[in-house]
């Protein structure tokens, strides 16, 4: 059997990867944005000069050739689904027996005058980061359009050239559209402490061009405020990067439809990661994650599935993480901006203002639902089977020590958190001060 | 073309420009280091006590002020930012010199004292060393050696660069720490309390220094020179056999070879510091670490060989009367080796895992020393192994005690990262490896799934361990090469790594791949 899979993203190769550990079947990987896996994740750190493009790359060159997965640089152009072909842009058609799309993302634009102007671009691929890359020599001041978690990634990589940031947002407050209001308003003081310069409830109206076909300015929407620059990013999201199959007789709306198996409508044609669109979201989830986390999830399942062992997707309880500049954020379970009415939550901040815990819990019956934290790392398993196990925001608060995760010698606010939740429940709620690794384990193994 | 994108052909970015006050402190460092340089021509410096002293402390103004320059303008937090960027920290024409440059002031150090201007036959010091003299004089009332040049430069660049590193990570506790601890034992156990000692007439040592690090603890000299100055010696010595054989046991049992590596060694000292700018030149291919495993394993073998020998020939040449002679540490010798090839063909035994290879690894070294030294022993000879101990002896101070440990272990600081030397070489750390690896609670815990295989952590491993590589699967780093620093959980953007210590399950927590998703088929 030789399987195909278009895209060497972190779903494709995590689809190889399972597929050799699973049997023998001859597997190929095509990919037109780099010979070599990379984490893409990792791609301001390039351009920081944390790390060289050989440093991204989890796995060492030979690793391909001794799991034998074929790796072939080239664009894919077309399917015919019927005879099984693909038509490439450099190389002869190639057949398969079954084929994984794992194509992934490409930036929004939503039809701005001007987004095709040079010195425009937004921050997904490789090739994206050469565009930046060339123009940030003397590069007076970059305006980045849309406030998510690439925004601010891109923020941060002018910033760290010393390039001055302007960032329009349109929501009111920093990513208030999936972080709770504090949460928010601590992100947008942090993004405004390190000098960006970030602009809420602010739409780009169009991007203006030089006469040479260069971008050298934006004007807003609200105010139409003139900003000049020399780079405009576009990071107002992504969608999945699939417009060249569009008119094919596969089933897509904003993705590639596909069953809980990841199965599209054609036999033997398989789609995950950030291309993939779950026919029957899982209840609460959306029908699209773009996440890392979600593709290695998803690759791994599609494997089983073409070999024949059918799993069906099961992502399990959400999780997710990112660093804001300098402040890290994890979240597990259900943390709302806009919660429905049965969500409590218990919000404590510390005295620097950067650090925060949320603990999202039922008002009725006290099932603690998720955990949102900020500039404090709590641990996965931990907080994940407290989820999963139904258990009381009580004893989660008296257990919390569990769940600490940071560094040694840190100072440890457990107490500070639950005495916030005596305060305003009236209770008398202590630690019970089982910490350590020993009672982790404990705690997991029971 | 630079390395970041060369895949891409993308020129280098412009480097980042140095502030003024930057270059003004890069002037008075280099002056600073520039007085030195000329006391090394053996130009006679007017008032040489003062021009030490000023030198010494415009090197510091020098690297201590840029280091705050460059921080102060970055808020607390990870900014490797444009290390790739930078000749001096990514091998290029910078990092070479620098290499270069190291490596000379090793070589002349170790093999040419004398032009640094160290006396011989009886003649005063000249040039570099004689500018030391007066510090000298000050702390132990005799004219400075080149071991004592070096020391003070030694201290002086854990001090200044611990300083710069402390900075650098203010916003980790644990960084900043460990940072203290081993500027602490490096001012007070390394150079000053042996110093002292030595005024007082007692021996000089540096009781944080053990055996096999301290390669020549076992020497005729050494111990002579203890037994020789009453109880004061004696202690000394009965502490120095406490740590190796009771004291640092226990310790890495319960926090890994951290105890030692990172937060009491003089080598790992001068790495965590003045080390840092590199530490990600470490190369982390898997080639890299098989190549390490011979290595390390192989100079432990050297050194606890080369000692036998020393104390094998100790009890020969002066015969003792006691049950403690030369059968009876022939004896000990072998029943402990016997022991050792006994618990490695049994792995089992051990709490935490041990691949097969590192198994042969260590049986096909413990069998053959046995086998040389009771060919050795039954044949007669003075020796404990085929060669003369002591050419073995001087062969192991040339290859291992100076070239591998100062003129590769520093001098390429620039070049293969921070810890070649303990990487590589040191047998100190193979033996708290080896101890690391098979009963320590140390270990660090990754978290969950959150892991996004950026990478990160193992750049910036100067040990060359790949972390991401366990970090992805959601596996327990449990490596006997580990040195504990921390910089891979503190570099981490996803609060992924965590430095634990626990005595449960660290087996099967170090099997447990949790980032298989499907758990279905076995
Ligand atoms: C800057 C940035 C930061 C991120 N940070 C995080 C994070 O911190 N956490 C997180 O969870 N997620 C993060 N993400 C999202 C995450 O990286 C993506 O969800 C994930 O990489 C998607 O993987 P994938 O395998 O589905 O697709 P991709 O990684 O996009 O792989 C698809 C590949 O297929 C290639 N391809 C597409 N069409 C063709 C064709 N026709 N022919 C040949 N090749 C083709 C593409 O060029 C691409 O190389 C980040 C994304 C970006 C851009
Ligand atoms: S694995 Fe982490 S703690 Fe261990 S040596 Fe490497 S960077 Fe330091
Ligand atoms: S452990 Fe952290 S630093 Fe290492 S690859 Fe994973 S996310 Fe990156």
């Amino acid at each position: 059997m030789h399987v195909v899979i278009i895209g060497n993203g972190i779903s494709g190769i995590t689809t190889a990867r399972w597929l050799r550990k699973l049997g023998d079947a001859k597997i190929t990987v095509i990919s037109s944005e780099s010979d070599y896996f990379f984490s893409r994740t990792a791609l301001m750190y390039m351009y920081m000069g944390h790390m060289r493009l050989q440093d991204t790359q989890p796995y060492e060159n030979w690793f391909w050739k001794k799991n034998r997965i074929e790796l072939l640089n080239d664009h894919v152009t077309s399917i015919d689904f019927q005879s099984k072909t693909l038509g490439l842009q450099k190389s002869e058609d190639l057949s398969y027996d079954k084929l994984v799309l794992a194509l992934g993302s490409k930036s929004n634009k939503f039809g701005w005058p001007g987004q095709d102007l040079n010195k425009v671009g937004g921050l997904y691929h490789l090739q994206d980061l050469v565009e930046m890359e060339k123009h940030s020599n003397n590069l007076k001041r970059a305006v980045i359009v849309g406030g998510g978690l690439i925004g601010i990634e891109m923020a941060e990589m002018f910033h760290s050239r010393h390039i001055p940031v302007t960032m329009l947002v349109r929501e009111s407050n920093y990513w208030n559209n999936v972080l709770p209001e504090e949460e928010a308003t601590i992100i947008s003081n942090h993004i405004r402490s390190r000098n960006i310069d970030l602009r809420l409830n602010t739409n780009l109206k169009e991007i203006i061009n030089d006469g040479e076909g260069n971008a050298c300015g934006v004007i807003t929407a609200e105010t139409e405020e003139k900003i000049n620059c020399g780079y405009v990013g576009l990071t107002a999201g992504v969608s999945p990067n699939i417009g060249w199959l569009k008119d094919s007789e596969l089933n897509t709306n904003r993705g590639i439809v596909v069953n809980k198996y990841l199965q599209t409508n054609i036999d033997g044609v398989y789609a995950i990661g950030d291309c993939a669109e779950l026919s029957e979201p899982i209840k609460g989830r959306r029908p699209i994650e773009a996440v890392w986390y979600t593709g290695r999830m998803m690759g791994e399942t599609a494997a089983y599935n073409i070999m024949d062992h059918k799993v069906a997707y099961d992502p399990g309880i959400w999780f997710n993480s990112a660093k804001f500049i300098d402040i890290e954020y994890q979240v597990y379970g259900d943390v709302l901006a806009h919660p429905p009415e049965n969500h409590n939550s218990l919000f404590w901040q510390d005295n620097s203002g950067e650090k925060s815990v949320r603990i999202v819990y039922d008002r009725d019956n006290l099932w603690v639902k998720g955990f949102n934290l900020l500039g404090i790392r709590y641990r996965h398993e931990v907080c994940e089977k407290w989820i999963k196990q139904k258990t009381s925001i009580e004893d989660v608060l008296i257990n919390l020590k569990l769940a600490h995760f940071d560094p040694e010698f840190y100072e440890t606010y457990e107490q500070e958190i639950i005495n916030t939740y005596n305060r305003t429940s009236n209770r008398t709620l202590k630690s019970n001060g089982a910490s350590g690794l020993n009672k982790v384990l404990q705690f997991l193994n029971a | 073309m630079n390395q970041v994108y060369k895949s891409l052909s993308i020129a280098n970015p412009e480097p980042l420009n140095l502030s003024l006050a930057q270059k003004i402190y890069s002037a008075i460092g280099i002056i600073g280091l520039g007085i030195l340089l000329i006391a090394a021509t053996g130009l006679n410096l007017p008032n040489p006590s003062s021009c030490l002293f000023i030198s010494l402390i415009l090197i510091s103004i020098g690297v201590i002020g840029f280091a705050y320059q460059t921080f102060k303008t970055q808020s607390p937090g990870i900014k490797n930012n444009g290390i790739w960027f930078s000749s001096a920290m990514s091998r290029g024409l910078m990092g070479w010199g620098l290499g270069i440059f190291i490596t000379g002031f090793y070589v002349l150090l170790y093999w040419y004292p004398s032009v640094l201007g160290l006396g011989t036959d009886g003649n005063s010091n000249t040039g570099l060393i004689s500018f030391f003299d007066p510090l000298s004089f000050l702390l132990k009332g005799s004219a400075a050696s080149e071991w004592f040049v070096y020391g003070t430069l030694y201290t002086l660049a854990i001090i200044i660069f611990g300083i710069r590193f402390i900075w650098k990570y203010r916003h980790n506790k644990y960084q900043v720490l460990r940072t203290l601890s081993v500027m602490f034992f490096q001012l007070g156990f390394a150079f000053l309390i042996p110093e002292f000692m030595q005024k007082l007439n007692y021996p000089y040592n540096d009781m944080k220094n053990m055996w096999p690090l301290n390669y020549y603890f076992f020497d005729e000299w050494n111990i002579k020179s203890f037994l020789s100055t009453g109880n004061v010696g004696l202690l000394m010595l009965i502490l120095g056999v406490a740590m190796i054989f009771v004291i640092s046991p226990i310790l890495t049992y319960l926090y890994g070879k951290r105890w030692y590596c990172s937060w009491v060694c003089g080598c790992g000292g001068l790495a965590e510091t003045a080390g840092d700018p590199f530490r990600h030149l470490s190369d982390k291919s898997l080639k890299a670490w098989q190549f390490e495993r011979w290595s390390i394993h192989l100079v432990l073998v050297f050194s606890f060989v080369m000692t036998a020998g020393v104390i094998f020939s100790f009890f020969h040449n002066n015969p003792t009367g006691y049950w403690l002679n030369k059968s009876t540490f022939m004896i000990i010798i072998a029943v402990l080796l016997i022991a050792l090839i006994y618990a490695f063909s049994r792995p089992q035994l051990f709490k935490n895992k041990l691949d097969l290879k590192a198994i042969k690894i260590f049986i096909s070294i413990a069998a053959a020393s046995l086998v040389i030294m009771l060919i050795n022993f039954f044949t007669g000879s003075g020796n404990a192994f085929f060669i003369d101990f002591y050419s073995l002896r001087s062969t192991y101070g040339f290859l291992i005690g100076a070239a591998f440990s100062g003129v590769v272990g520093v001098g390429f600081y620039p070049l293969m990262g921070s810890r070649v030397w303990c990487r590589f070489g040191c047998p100190m750390a193979g033996l708290l490896g080896i101890q690391q690896k098979i009963f320590s609670r140390f270990r660090i815990t990754t978290n969950g799934n959150q892991c996004i295989s950026c990478g990160n952590c193992s750049t910036y491993c100067e040990m060359g361990i790949d972390v991401r590589s366990y970090a992805q699967k959601g596996q327990d780093i449990i490596r006997a090469s580990c040195v504990g620093c921390g910089v891979c959980a503190a570099v981490c953007p996803r609060g992924v790594l965590r430095l634990e210590n626990g005595s449960k399950d660290i087996y099967e927590k170090g099997l447990d791949i949790r980032n298989d998703h499907v758990k279905l088929i076995g």
